[in-house]
């Protein structure tokens, strides 16, 4: 070996356990793209096959793509976070974006350079095979999964097993529609109602020995039109599992409405088949797939256990002093872990934001800082190192602080989801995504994070009534629209109040529709509200909940009152007044709606 | 011109430097700034920031600057820097333009061969004067105006190397994005001949054509992509060496991403 070829070893990097590429595909997209480019490839055939590989279009271009790249389980190792880094500056824009199904994308990339990505996601055993298009999308499961108090076991395993199955399996490459999948820890933290199918680990005495199994919930999920899912049966044995997974994908498969590309998620097929009947149907399905298959389709459940070893540390920065805000930080970014001097510690982004620098840092951190030497992403556009020793939380947040990554408020209503919106989204109508960071900026800078009573709510921003944000279980949720005075349009949001994703899962109700600009001035109304009327133990979610089920005493009793005192913030002023209500977020151009060939269905 | 081999060579290896660096057989320019170069440098380089050579970087001056530097015709020189070997491109280009022939880009930044612990010092060398000819090669540059009537030619194409962000938001009109950290490997300025002719093919970028390059002002990030272009076999390529700074103060006509928000998704 030459010299040249050295590089220097860091400190220990785990690394990943599964391969998840296959360097092949990456030649394969290159060809058709060119095949697509001579004309020798139609566009709906080239779309099927671009969105199977996780290549989304781009907002009123066909020479950009997103490429989302899959983390199942939400893991994430230190050589992909600097893959990531280096492709995020090769290909992308210098930043990339943590999605809200554990996915991290790569916006404005050429298409041509699509493949490249491809090649390069190989490298560290990444793939944004079938993160797009009508598969089973990312299989995500809890940040908290294996360190969360109120679990009954780890589900991250099953969670990958599942993910390996379905990843290229011939059965799932052309459903009527995306299918998902979400694994949970326990049914507070998960987002288990609100998805095709919902899993909760579960364990049962059977005859007097304990069983491993799950709680699961089908047919929820949000969009155009939302719905909560229902729980299959009291206990599904691991064994029956797979069984179960296979049997609702064959029945979706089967009859799944392929014709009505907007009412063709399995929800619809619950809803217009009745659940009863469509549970049936699941049951019976397993038992032939049971019968049938027992022998040859086993779920390969790697439970062998992670190594926890804590990162030597060469310098001791015990006699450090505590930098300004820890404190702060400290209350709202972490969790302590079931395991004893554990902590798990979330890092706030805008919007889910990360430069490439950041990225390249937070690999540093893992190696330095997580005795698990991986980290994991959320559900909230956002990513978490866990296993971090209590010892090190300060030498940490030192770090933190150094790369910008130090914000407070992650686990708290400051982290506000905006889905891409106008930055990217042919659909979109409105930049939710900048006015998510713009909420988070005030917040911010009230300390409203620090606020007890604020810490379980959430706020929720699509960029239209597509729900990509989740804005239906938001406790304060919004989606874009365009209202109009005479001839001028301004960005308008619809808001609902009350929704929320934990073991009471329910859709928020519709208040009114709020401007742009209007937004943030609406949002700090509704908490003066709130802590004018509030009981001591109220949370501003409990609040609204009691509001929304008529059993609030105070003057405000239903949605219609708050609804009532917010409308006069809402209405227009006249364009000479206040020519910026009519201009969206970062732009200084006059609104107009505007919309591409969306791609949900396709 | 000596042979086939040495006109398609683009960057030298570590391991080659440092013995040509033994045997005195060549000349090194470390073009950092001169604090910087003060401190410490790769052994019996000489410092010529290119501030200095921007400052008038006129074929008269530059021939000063290369005597003064120990360089005649046949001096083999390599080139280097700490900016990904986008400030060592642009000079490096400007000696072929005056008419050098035997200059490479050292594969690796200085930073990156100190982190290998390799061999410096701040020694300042002894240089004797030289007498390099005047032999400019115009075919290499692409001036403003002659970017403006290329440009309607259907066998030539622009590249922008500028970030993706900023080519969105304004470039010149049918200007391709390829930003310059693409050109690069983990820990070489240049990757590898291969994966550079794969990604210029997937982009459409072939022999066939008339390349410019062009970036944001002073012809580095695009003097990068000009030996990224050659590297990969591209051979008839040209720097627009006075970039989108001159085009815009011309008044040129620019174009940008229409209906988008970009911006909003950088967490800058
Ligand atoms: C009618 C069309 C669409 C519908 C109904 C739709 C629906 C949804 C829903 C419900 C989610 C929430 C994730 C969850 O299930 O928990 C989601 C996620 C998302 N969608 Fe869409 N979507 C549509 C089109 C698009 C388009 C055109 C884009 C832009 C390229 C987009 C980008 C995203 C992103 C970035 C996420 C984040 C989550 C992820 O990683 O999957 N969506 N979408
Ligand atoms: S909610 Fe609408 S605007 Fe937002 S990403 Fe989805 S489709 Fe696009």
């Amino acid at each position: 070996m030459t010299i040249s070829k050295l590089t220097q070893s860091s400190v220990d990097s785990v690394n990943p356990k599964i391969n998840w590429a296959r360097v092949e595909e990456a030649d394969n997209f290159a060809n058709t793209v060119k095949l697509y480019r001579q004309g020798k490839y139609d566009e709906n055939s080239f779309r099927r096959f671009r969105l199977q590989h996780g290549a989304y279009g781009t907002r009123m271009t066909s020479d950009y793509a997103m490429v989302r790249v899959k983390l199942p389980a939400g893991e994430i190792y230190p050589k992909q976070f600097e893959k990531l880094s280096q492709l995020s500056e090769q290909y992308s824009i210098g930043s990339a974006h943590f999605s809200t199904r554990e996915n991290i994308q790569l916006h404005w990339v050429v298409l041509e350079d699509v493949s490249e990505i491809f090649r390069s996601l190989a490298e560290v055993g990444l793939t944004s095979r079938e993160a797009c298009g009508n598969s089973v999308r990312n299989v995500m499961c809890s940040p908290l999964s294996g360190v969360c108090c109120d679990e009954k076991f780890d589900s991250t395993p099953y969670a990958l097993a599942t993910a390996k199955f379905f990843l290229r399996n011939p059965m799932a490459q052309s459903l009527p529609r995306k299918f998902k999948f979400n694994f949970t820890c326990c049914e507070k933290h998960g987002m288990v109602r609100m998805v095709d199918v919902g899993l909760v680990p579960e364990i049962q005495q059977i005859d007097g020995s304990e069983q491993k199994g799950f709680k699961i919930f089908l047919g929820g999920g949000l969009g155009n039109k939302s719905f909560v899912g229902h729980q299959l049966e009291d206990f599904t044995p691991e064994d029956d599992l797979l069984y179960t997974s296979i049997a609702v994908v064959r029945i979706f498969d089967r009859l799944g409405d392929r014709k009505n590309l907007a009412r063709n998620r399995m929800r619809y097929l619950v809803n217009d088949m009745g659940w009863e009947k469509f549970q049936n149907l699941v049951l019976k399905e397993r038992a032939i797939v049971r019968a049938t298959q027992s022998v040859v389709t086993r779920l390969k459940v790697d439970t062998t256990t992670d190594k926890i070893k804590r990162p030597l540390k060469i310098s001791d920065e015990s006699g450090n002093s505590t930098p300004d805000g820890y404190a702060r930080w400290l209350k709202t970014n972490t969790v302590k872990q079931k395991q004893s001097e554990y902590h798990s510690v979330f890092i706030t982004l805008e919007a889910g934001d990360i430069t490439s620098n950041q990225l390249a840092a937070l690999a540093e951190l893992i190696r330095e800082f997580s005795s698990e030497g991986k980290a994991r992403t959320g559900f909230v556009q956002n990513v978490a190192l866990r296993y971090v020793h209590e010892d090190d939380l300060i030498p940490l947040y030192s770090k933190l602080l150094q790369s910008g990554l130090s914000k407070s408020g992650a686990l708290t209503m400051t982290t506000t989801v905006g889905c891409s919106g106008t930055t990217s989204c042919n659909l979109a109508l409105t930049n939710s995504h900048r006015l998510a960071k713009e909420i988070q900026r005030k917040f911010l800078e009230l300390k409203l994070d620090e606020d007890d009573d604020l810490t379980d709510s959430s706020i929720k921003i699509s960029g239209c009534p597509n729900s990509c944000a989740q804005h239906g279980i938001a406790t304060i949720g919004f989606f874009g629209g365009g209202g109009r005075v005479g001839k001028d349009m301004y960005p308008n949001y619809q808001m609902s109040l009350g929704g929320r994703y934990d073991g009471d899962t329910m859709l928020g109700q519709t208040c009114l529709r709020v401007p742009a600009k209007r937004v943030i001035p609406v949002i700090l109304k509704i908490i003066e509200l709130f802590k004018e009327n509030k009981k001591s133990e109220d949370t501003l979610k409990s609040w609204i909940n009691r509001i929304i089920h008529d059993s609030e005493d105070s003057d405000i009793k239903s949605i219609n009152d708050i609804k009532k005192i917010l409308e006069p913030l809402v209405a227009p002023p006249t364009k000479d007044d206040d020519p910026d209500f009519y201009l969206d977020y970062g732009s200084d151009t006059s609104y107009h709606t505007k919309t591409g060939k969306g791609e949900c269905a396709a | 011109m000596c042979c086939l081999t040495q006109s398609i060579k683009i960057t030298t290896d570590i391991d080659s430097l440092r013995s040509e660096i033994r045997d005195n057989s060549i000349r090194v320019i470390d073009v950092r700034r001169e604090g910087d170069y003060k401190q410490d440098h790769i052994p019996n380089s000489v410092n010529l920031p290119l501030a200095t050579l921007l400052s008038d970087d006129s074929p008269e001056r530059v021939l000063k600057l290369v005597n003064s530097m120990g360089i005649d015709d046949e001096t083999p020189v390599v080139v280097y820097d700490d900016t990904f070997g986008a400030l060592a491109s642009r000079v490096a280009w400007t000696l072929e333009w005056i008419g050098h022939s035997d200059v490479t880009l050292l594969e690796t930044t200085y930073s990156n061969w100190k982190s290998l612990g390799l061999e410096n010092d701040s020694k300042i060398p002894e240089i004797s004067n030289k007498e390099h000819s005047l032999n400019l090669q115009s075919d290499i540059l692409a001036t403003s105006d002659y970017l403006e009537s290329a440009k309607t030619r259907d066998d030539v194409i622009l590249i922008d190397n500028r970030e993706r962000l900023n080519y969105l938001e304004q470039h010149i009109p049918g200007a391709v994005s390829l930003p310059y950290r693409t050109l690069a490997s983990n820990d070489k300025i240049l990757r590898s001949k291969e994966d550079m002719v794969r990604l210029f093919d997937n982009r459409g970028i072939s022999g066939d054509s008339e390349i410019i390059t062009y970036c944001g002002s002073v012809g580095t990030l695009s003097g990068l992509a000009y030996y990224a272009l050659k590297s990969a076999g591209l051979s008839n390529a040209k720097l627009y060496v006075r970039s989108f700074k001159e085009w815009k103060n011309l008044q040129k006509p620019t174009v940008m991403q229409e209906d988008a928000h970009y911006w909003d998704l950088s967490a800058e």
